[in-house]
């Protein structure tokens, strides 16, 4: 717990949310970190699909899917999902 | 004092608290209706039935899910009203404390009865003082009046933005749920003016904003969300902190309520009778301080300085008040209608004996308990606890320290 935390004066009753959940940081749970090899990726897109926490996005911009390892929990599967085996999973 | 001409009807205290809930425009009632449900909500299936009332009536499959669906009412800023009894009551423990950790201030009636095994649904405490830790304030009423007139009171009490906590109403089972009385009824016009519409307050959202305290589409909040070891003990403080609020509320709104029905219970919190120059005290919750009261004047008229506390507000716990109404006072007896299996007597007595142990005063405090599963207990049980209390001021000693009242041994 850090002095950023505040006190029970400070907070709104029954547990109403005073910051987006975008600001509640939970990629740190993880225990395994999903590594991709760009050479095997054909950017099919199914790791975007069946991430269960949004966490990985397609970036239209770079034509590239990026990691989002602020919420990754490091689950794997998108590791077991993607047909070209192109994920690793990787001990942090 | 208002003039407002009061209506004198014949209801028992289920009626009495269906009646009180039609004046109170509630917006929805949910209950499960089968046993060990009560007459409160047939009662009140009834105004609906026949349109007297524009409230949503919905039968649910347990008691479970009828406090499950007045919380979610309650959190969309709907004023919400459930009864229920015994088993029942059991059956929502879970929902209780979401309830008031969820600052729902739903109010429901509890007829108070046993729990089983072996099966009983008669009168006694075991139900709501089961339920004592769950964060409900528990108001405890001596007779139907009081049952009518406290529900009105709870509305207001539970949604004070001070407030924000559902409570519970209790009158004993069958002695005052299932007894005709003859009950005074304001109009319903001074009551809807006394309530009012609920008033929500203003909390900070998670777009920064402050917002009402309601599920609003327009204004979106979440309540209830998970809250890990670095947050949950910080609301858990904030309920500890509503229910001190509470005791200055309910003084109050009992106030303002004697103003339009020229009724009052003592000061809202406890209710003293013959106690400024007691020496022997009986403390009681329900409808057992009119039996009290009654063989208190008989043992005045022989000269003993006999007298009772009823405490109405069982939760929050009127503990200054406590402390100042038995200053004075040498002996003293608790009574319990419930048990606290495997502890050293019942639940009135550990909060009273314990309130009692900074006082200055050290009265000797014993506990009575009593009326399980509906047994009766007359007059001359109570006349024999105010002469035990006499041997132990004549002696100074307490031989019992628990004593059973009416039991076979």
């Amino acid at each position: 717990m850090t002095s950023k935390e505040k006190s029970w004066k400070e907070i709104s009753p029954a547990g109403v949310c005073w910051k987006s959940s975008t600001e509640f940081l939970t990629g740190d749970w993880k225990t395994y970190t999903p590594i991709r090899d760009v050479q095997k990726c054909t950017k099919c897109l199914l790791c975007v699909m069946f991430c269960p926490d949004g966490a990985i996005h397609w970036r239209p911009e770079k034509e590239d899917i990026e990691f989002d390892y602020n919420f990754c929990k490091g689950c794997g599967i998108c590791a077991n999902e993607c047909p070209t085996k192109a994920i690793e999973m990787k001990i942090q | 004092m208002n003039n407002a001409k009061q209506e004198v009807l014949a209801l028992n205290g289920d009626e009495a608290v269906a009646y009180a809930t039609k004046q109170s425009n509630v917006d929805i009632v949910a209950a499960y209706p089968i046993t060990p449900q009560t007459i409160m909500v047939e009662r009140f299936s009834e105004y609906v039935a026949n349109g007297e009332v524009e409230t949503e009536f919905v039968c649910t499959e347990s008691e479970h899910s009828a406090l499950t669906a007045c919380l979610a009412a309650s959190a969309t800023g709907a004023r919400a009203f459930t009864a229920s009894a015994s088993a029942g009551l059991a059956l929502m423990h879970e929902m209780l404390f979401v309830t008031s950790g969820c600052r729902a201030p739903v109010v429901m009636a509890i007829a108070n009865r046993a729990l089983s095994a072996p099966l009983n649904i008669h009168g006694d405490h075991s139900d709501t003082m089961a339920q004592r830790d769950s964060g409900w304030i528990q108001i405890y009423v001596e007779n139907a009046q009081e049952a009518y007139d406290s529900i009105i009171q709870a509305f207001k009490i539970a949604e004070n933005s001070e407030v924000l906590l559902p409570a519970i109403v209790g009158l004993d089972g069958f002695t005052l749920s299932h007894t005709l009385e003859n009950v005074r009824v304001l109009p319903d016009r001074i009551v809807k003016e006394f309530l009012g519409a609920r008033r929500i307050p203003n909390v900070l959202s998670h777009e920064g904003k402050n917002v009402p305290f309601r599920l609003d589409p327009e204004n979106p909040t979440s309540m209830g969300p998970i809250a890990l070891p670095n947050y949950y003990f910080e609301f858990k403080r904030q309920q500890e902190e509503a229910m001190k609020n509470a005791l200055r509320i309910i003084r109050q709104v009992h106030n303002e309520y004697a103003q339009i029905s020229d009724r009052k219970y003592g000061d809202g919190l406890i209710d003293s009778y013959k106690l400024d120059d007691a020496e022997l005290v009986v403390v009681c919750l329900g409808s057992t301080a009119g039996t009290v009261k009654t063989v208190v004047d008989e043992l005045r008229e022989e000269g003993v300085k006999a007298g009772v506390l009823r405490i109405r507000t069982f939760r929050p716990l009127p503990t200054e008040e406590i402390v100042n109404a038995l200053r004075n006072v040498k002996a003293v007896a608790i009574m319990d209608r419930s048990m606290s299996f495997g502890s050293s007597g019942g639940p009135v007595f550990h909060e009273i004996r314990h309130v009692l142990y900074d006082a200055a005063s050290h009265p000797y405090v014993v506990n009575y308990i009593y009326g399980l599963g509906g047994r009766d207990t007359s007059p001359a049980q109570i006349r024999k606890i105010y002469e035990d209390l006499q041997t132990i001021l004549k002696t100074s000693r307490v031989d019992k320290l628990i004593n059973y009242v009416g039991l076979r041994e």
